[in-house]
């Protein structure tokens, strides 16, 4: 099933360009997992060494935060946006 | 590449460390990304009300806001300002933690209410340090 997936603008050099990309996935989970597989550069800003998404990558299924949902467990179909929304943070 | 930045937009964000410390403040850099060209920068409400004085945090759906509505005029976001109050204009491993790649990260040093110091960074690829860049003033 086919899933479209908004790319930030910061990660946009790491999917050549692209503002979205389409993968095959039945959950969000799996989703970012396909997108990594085909843009491998992306993946160590979205998951941390421990395979989590870091605490600043926000994913929306259409205008749903999948953390409100069953995270990346959230069932994803075709048609559905995925979107990838970067919080920032920092501080001395 | 250095970070070309006008006065105005400079002295914008100046102000606006001044006027927040002793918290930490926050904003975007926005102008044209393919010239790291900054024309304006933008106030942003710091969301960290739990520890301002060394902390910020924007939310995701607050920044997409921003950045539409900047599209909207023609504008993208280059990267962020943040202060330090009373701390270096060097980049934190939190700083390092959170950031994003390709984006300019600009640190101003607040020193008991006066600027003292106001550097760029960037985030290496492999996330392992942030690297200073020039910053560069233009018309």
């Amino acid at each position: 099933m086919s899933v479209s997936i908004r790319i930030p603008t910061a990660l946009r050099p790491y999917t050549d360009g692209c503002a979205a990309v389409d993968v095959d996935a039945d959950t969000a989970g799996a989703a970012l997992d396909a997108l990594t597989t085909a843009h491998p550069r992306l993946a160590t800003h979205l998951r941390g060494p421990d395979g989590r998404l870091r605490s600043f990558v926000n994913v929306y299924r259409n205008d749903e935060d999948i953390r409100s949902l069953e995270r990346e467990a959230t069932p994803v179909k075709s048609g559905d946006t995925l979107v990838i929304v970067p919080s920032i943070a920092g501080g001395a | 590449m250095a970070l070309i930045l006008a006065p105005g937009a400079l002295a914008a964000l100046h102000e606006h460390a001044r006027r927040g410390y002793p918290h930490e403040v926050v904003g975007i850099l926005a102008g044209r990304r393919d010239e790291g060209r900054v024309s304006r920068s933008v106030p942003l409400g710091n969301e960290r009300a739990d520890r301002p004085e060394d902390r910020y945090q924007v939310s995701g759906l607050t920044l997409l806001r921003a950045e539409e509505a900047l599209a909207a005029e023609g504008l993208e976001v280059v990267g962020y300002y943040h202060s330090h109050p009373d701390h270096p204009a060097r980049w934190s491993d939190y700083d390092r933690d959170h950031a994003l790649p390709n984006m300019s990260y600009l640190i101003t040093a607040v020193q008991g209410g006066t600027i003292v110091d106001t550097r760029s960074w960037r985030l290496r690829e492999d996330r392992s340090a942030m690297d200073e860049e020039s910053i560069q003033p233009t018309e």
